[in-house]
């Protein structure tokens, strides 16, 4: 089975302009070099902490923006190098539902015109009839009121919003839908009609989605596989349940102590780690985390681990994985077990 | 480590059911009358505005004789039931020349506020949009801007011959550099919206995308900055009469009513009193107008409406 998307060492760096001149002083590595793949049908979940380059990769898969290197196949097809006119047809594949309900709307367009814009753009309606009978169905699709269709933005809730951002996505038709941190501006109620109706969505239409996110509680319950990101790259891919069990990425391990317990006074122990997330203007060399990992050595300052496959799909960037399971702690079931204080 | 933090799946039908975050009952809006009694500043502002627009287009028949007309021998005359506002040192009716004047301010303060807000608004989009054209855009605007709008007004008008059609073209050039510079911000910032960014994945095109989802939200502040940029330039345009270099002598304005009024202001303070109170109270009718529109457009007032 072929990949609907696949990302092939993606770059995306942004100059920092400054100087009288306005020259490049600098840039920002906020992508670095990210490969994966994401199948028909499947969610494949990006998480990582704030700043670390999810949602970059979101808006270069979209092509919002012009990669700094690295290519993006959608469908067998280069997309990253189209030019505009051969691009549009490709867009309507992917769509993109953003995080803030509010600002994702244009305030001065009613729910109708919203809705109709992608399809107009690519031709999906025949006549106006088959537009009205589209516009209906997708608010049924969302679960809002076919009436509402006339509505301004203003009138609707967060939650309602966000439906109608889907039905947006939804209207071009598309095979895979971003979800960047779709839900993380909603109270938790509405957080969980969202991603039950993204999933029902999904079952019925057979979208891909990618889930940018860094809840990892919303991403246990909805994902298939878990790509997690650090400073611009991505140090574990795994199945959801091989990565949640057994995370082979300290990094990984660290993120997932953090993830609170429902229960009080349960015991846990944490992965606590030192320091701030190194600025990705001036990523440190070697392994990027290696300024906070707790097992590095000295290989790790030198040598940047390539993300390379483990037993059972599993795949990590870590130079531990070369050592005998004796010297590793993250072999085996042990990534779950937590490190020496 | 757990999904329990989510409340239990519920499934939903494919079809609507009614929803737990149901629509919020809609609100008919007050209109604009029940605004304006909200907001009776406002209210007065644009009352006192459509009077004097009343007053300069019909100034010719409310009372008055031809403002122009001189009569020597009846120079000078104090405010009484035949001259209400006296007459000047040429025996010049002054309540004509009043009204009249405010054709003048009327004539440049619109004209000056439509003119600088599409030539700003054309070229704030430019540099909103078009990379390459904006550092020099914003170049030209800041040298521009380092000369004060007065002082730039009068060396154009310098350049040219006193006309009203002259201080118009005058004013807009001077005022084109601040709404050039509101429009590339709110531009900038617009760019930034994901919705924007929707549009874009939705397969918009760039013109389309300047049309539908950038020009209509930079109305709101366009429509706020031109009425200053109104109440303005009918002050550089007095000014500029004041001092000779704007409309010529023979079409009455408020400043070169003022100017002509200047040497006998000591004896005969009221030949300067009436444009002056004129030109005050048009000009804070237009700022009150403005500040109401600043509320009622800023998206964030927008429940008030």
């Amino acid at each position: 089975m072929t990949a609907l998307l696949e990302v092939i060492d993606l770059k995306k760096h942004f100059p920092i302009r400054g100087g009288f001149l306005g020259g490049t002083t600098a840039h920002v590595y906020a992508v670095d070099g990210v490969s994966f793949s994401i199948e028909k049908g499947e969610t494949l979940s990006l998480v990582g902490e704030s700043g670390c380059g999810k949602s970059t990769v979101g808006k270069a898969i979209l092509r919002l923006f012009d990669l700094t290197g690295g290519q993006v196949v959608l469908d067998g097809k280069r997309i990253d190098d189209m030019q505009p006119a051969t691009l549009r047809p490709m867009r309507r594949r992917m769509q993109v539902v953003f995080q803030d309900p509010f600002s994702s709307l244009n305030p001065r367009m009613r729910v109708k015109d919203i809705l109709a814009e992608p399809i107009r753009n690519f031709g999906l309606a025949t006549n106006s009839k088959d537009l009205d009978d589209r516009l209906a169905r997708l608010m049924d699709k969302v679960q809002l009121p076919r009436d509402a269709i006339n509505r301004w933005p203003h009138e609707f809730s967060g939650g309602q919003r966000q439906r109608i951002g889907i039905a947006r996505a939804l209207a071009a038709d598309p095979d895979l839908i971003i979800c960047d941190e779709a839900v993380s501006a909603l109270d938790v109620s509405v957080k969980a009609q969202i991603v039950n109706l993204l999933q029902d969505l999904q079952k019925e239409l057979g979208l891909a989605l990618l889930f940018i996110s860094h809840d990892l509680a919303i991403v246990e319950h909805m994902t298939h596989r878990v790509a997690v990101m650090y400073l611009g790259k991505i140090v574990e891919v795994a199945k959801k349940r091989d990565l949640f069990a057994a995370p082979k990425h300290p990094y990984t391990q660290a993120l997932l102590s953090a993830v609170p317990v429902p229960e009080p006074g349960a015991a846990r122990q944490r992965v606590i780690l030192k320091g701030d997330v190194p600025s990705p203007i001036n990523p440190p060399k070697g392994c990027r985390f290696h300024t906070r990992c707790p097992y590095a050595f000295d290989r790790c300052r030198t040598e940047e681990p390539p993300l390379r496959a483990l037993a059972g799909g599993h795949m990590a960037a870590c130079h531990l994985h070369d050592r005998p399971d004796s010297e590793n702690p993250l072999a085996g079931e042990a990534g779950k077990a937590v490190l020496p204080a | 480590m757990s999904a329990s933090s989510l409340p239990s799946t519920v499934h939903v039908p494919a079809i609507a059911a009614p929803l737990p975050d149901v629509l919020p009952p809609f609100k008919p809006r007050r209109g604009f009358i029940g605004y304006l009694r909200k907001n009776p500043i406002m209210a007065f502002g644009g009352a006192l505005l459509l009077t004097m627009l009343c007053i300069a287009i019909f100034a010719p028949y409310l009372w008055t004789v031809d403002p122009t007309s001189l009569a020597p021998a009846r120079r000078t005359r104090e405010p009484s039931a035949m001259y209400w506002f006296g007459t000047d040192m040429l025996g010049r009716d002054v309540y004509s020349r009043v009204l009249y004047g405010a054709r003048v301010s009327m004539l440049v303060g619109f004209s000056v506020a439509i003119l600088s807000s599409i030539i700003g608004l054309t070229i704030g989009l430019t540099s909103g949009f078009v990379r390459w054209a904006d550092a020099i855009v914003m170049r030209i605007m800041d040298g521009m801007m380092s000369i004060p709008p007065i002082l730039l007004a009068i060396a154009l008008m310098a350049l040219t011959r006193g006309s009203v059609q002259n201080v118009i073209i005058a004013i807009t050039i001077a005022e084109i550099p601040r709404v050039s510079r509101l429009v590339r911000g709110v531009v900038l910032s617009l760019r930034e919206q994901p919705y924007v960014d929707a549009a874009v994945a939705c397969g918009t095109r760039t013109p389309t995308i300047i049309w539908r989802h950038i020009l209509p939200n930079t109305l709101a502040p366009i429509t706020v900055q031109a009425t200053y940029i109104c109440a303005s330039a009918m002050i550089t345009e007095a000014i500029l009469s004041f001092i000779g270099a704007g409309t010529p002598p023979i079409i009455p304005s408020w400043g070169n009513i003022m100017a002509e009024g200047r040497a006998l202001w000591q004896v005969k303070p009221y030949i300067v009193f009436f444009p002056a109170v004129f030109l005050s109270m048009t000009v804070l009718a237009v700022n009150l107008l403005g500040d109401g529109l600043r509320d009622a457009l800023d998206p964030r007032m927008a429940k008030r409406l």
